[in-house]
């Protein structure tokens, strides 16, 4: 047998169903492969070996039996840290959650399950989805596969560096912002963000509700759409769940893949031109729109006058949710409890516990928060930014009557060294400036690698009309078809 | 002119829970700052009569039948508990000892 790790989930779902390959050989070869490569990457903070090798004996056992199993039967999976799994330890990146074992599976772990993955294990990722590089994990940053010297993007940088060091061959993000396309993008890899309300948020740990959103990571836009399908769809546990089914996001990825696109209309953002991206990215980018030109797709330039306020409306909207969030961490349910010595009041202890908990970054928006929503402030700040939200969806409808879909880079610079923006926040934010205007309006965004700048990986962002996901992964599978996948050096 | 000052964060922080250190008060003023000029870009947008969005999602009440389901047994939810006593979560005084006596 060729060494499973180098396929891709689709290829592995074939082996097992056709029995060439055990669930439990493919589970541990990729569990070998982490053992030996992850001290280089640290994708992963808590490998569940026993209960993958359980899993997987179940999938053999039950393809034995003559099941009719999933079309990812026996596929490893790798989860963000972010979703619960009952338990298994969940941290979201945090010293407030360190050795929580949570008593409750979220939807999207439950579905893995019942598509018949076997979960390796929890992936690493910045403290509470907040970040751009993955450096705020409270556990020590990952490594991006491509340089280990350089960031895996963030807060999903674990799942994407798991992809890329082929450690695993899906994965579950969640994107806020853009923490799945980023990290995607840097890596080589492909991430997509579902229509909000399209993939369940029960059991996601919250940081901000209005905009949270889990979406599958793969290393093929086939991969990506079929894992889509397996965890998207209603959930009566989320009350913003949309209760429509999930578009034919495989079809459309195959016929994708036969790399033509005659019909279709693609916009390209007046207002992400000029400065915005570095000059590797933009000329990637561009030879990536010659290539869609040439697959039949139609491009035009479009004017969304509003996205240039996206980025600070975002960094008003989400810090606003994140400080109600994570009130509730205060040392009383679950999680961490600090300085309770029996003298000191509760309001004492929860506020050394949050201090002693929390990282900066996360403490950055809480404060920030709080200050956008007290009185005084709240119609400068927070309301204004929900009415700069509402003119950015009408930017995104009013596009959307011209174009079926819009593209750009997927992030203004590829993946930077280490520590090159952990001391100025502002910095890190304008990773996410292409990828916030699709959180803001609730439309889906795929990022596929188009092409390398100095070797490192670049993506294009695919943003289509809310609940048309199909359109995106249609686009990408045909991108994909002409520039192929990539592949970094050795580790 | 700082969009906010030290004693300004210092309040949030106290508002926010957090016992935070006097080094990162100085560090946190100096990056608020930065970030609050920033976003209040937004303020540049006339949006007087634009209705705001909370949500991408048209809401409606989400209801289900009033029946029964399966839920975490107490012995579950109190497994992350940092402290419980009797089925309860135990916290810390509430009321100061004066008050309390």
């Amino acid at each position: 047998m060729t060494d499973v790790t180098a396929m891709t989930a689709t290829q592995i779902a074939g082996l097992v169903a056709t029995g060439a390959a055990s669930a439990v050989e493919v589970t541990q070869a990729h569990l070998d492969r982490i053992a030996a490569v992850d001290g280089r990457i640290n994708a992963f903070l808590h490998v569940d070996t026993e209960g993958a090798l359980a899993a997987a004996r179940d999938i053999d056992a039950r393809r034995a039996a003559g099941e009719e199993l999933g079309p990812l039967a026996g596929v490893p999976v790798a989860v963000k840290d972010v979703l619960t799994t009952k338990g298994v330890p969940t941290t979201v990146g945090s010293k407030i959650l360190e050795g929580w074992r949570p008593p409750y599976d979220s939807t999207i772990v439950e579905r893995l399950r019942a598509a018949g993955t076997v979960m390796l294990g929890k992936t690493n990722m910045d403290e509470f989805a907040m970040g751009s590089s993955t450096e705020y994990s409270a556990y020590g940053p990952t490594r991006n596969p491509w340089d280990t010297d350089r960031i895996p993007g963030g807060s999903g940088g674990g799942s994407a560096a798991a992809l890329a060091a082929y450690e695993a061959p899906l994965a579950i993000g969640s994107d806020t912002g853009g923490s799945i396309r980023q990290p995607g993008a840097v890596t080589g890899t492909v991430g997509a963000k579902p229509t909000y309300g399209g993939t369940s948020r029960y059991g996601l740990v919250a940081f901000s509700s209005s905009l949270d959103t889990p979406g599958p990571c793969a290393r093929t836009v086939l991969d990506a759409a079929l894992l889509h399908a397996a965890i998207g769809g209603h959930d009566p546990r989320d009350s913003t769940s949309i209760p429509a089914p999930v578009p034919d996001v495989v079809a459309a990825a195959k016929l994708g893949a036969t790399g033509d696109l005659s019909g279709v209309r693609l916009g390209i953002v007046t207002e992400f031109g000029g400065e915005g991206a570095e000059p590797g990215v933009t000329a990637a980018f561009n030879e990536a729109v010659a290539t869609l030109t040439k697959l039949g797709a139609e491009i035009v330039e479009v004017s969304c006058p509003h996205f240039r306020y996206a980025l600070p409306a975002y960094y008003l909207i989400a810090p606003s949710e994140c400080s109600s969030n994570l009130a509730r961490f205060d040392g009383v349910r679950f999680g961490l409890r600090t300085g309770d010595d029996g003298n000191r009041s509760l309001e004492e202890v929860m506020s050394l516990t949050r201090e002693a908990g929390f990282g900066p970054e996360v403490k950055r928006r809480i404060m920030l928060g709080t200050y956008a929503l007290s009185s005084g402030y709240y119609d400068a700040y927070y309301g204004q930014a929900q009415k700069v939200r509402t003119l950015i969806t009408r930017d995104f409808t009013a596009a959307f009557e011209r174009v079926d879909a819009l593209i750009s880079p997927t992030t203004p610079f590829v993946a930077f060294p280490l520590g090159a923006r952990t001391s100025d926040p502002y910095q890190m934010y304008l990773a996410d400036l292409f990828t916030i205007p699709s959180n803001l309006y609730g439309g889906p965004g795929i990022s596929v690698p188009c092409g390398l700048s100095d070797g490192l990986p670049v993506g294009l962002q695919v943003m289509a009309p809310t609940l048309a996901d199909d359109r995106m992964y249609r686009v990408a599978a045909a991108l994909e078809s002409a520039v192929g996948t990539f592949t970094p050096p050795a580790l | 002119m700082a969009a906010i000052s030290r004693e300004e964060v210092a309040h949030l922080a106290r508002l926010s829970r957090l016992a935070v250190t006097e080094e990162e008060l100085d560090t946190f003023a100096g990056q608020l700052d930065v970030i609050l000029q920033s976003v209040a870009q937004v303020g540049e947008v006339a949006a007087a009569d634009i209705p705001p969005t909370s949500h991408s999602v048209p809401l409606t009440n989400v209801l289900r039948a009033d029946v029964v389901t399966p839920c975490l047994t107490p012995e579950e939810a109190l497994s992350g508990a940092p402290d419980a006593e009797e089925q309860r979560f135990r916290v810390p005084r509430i009321l100061d000892e004066d008050v309390a006596s």
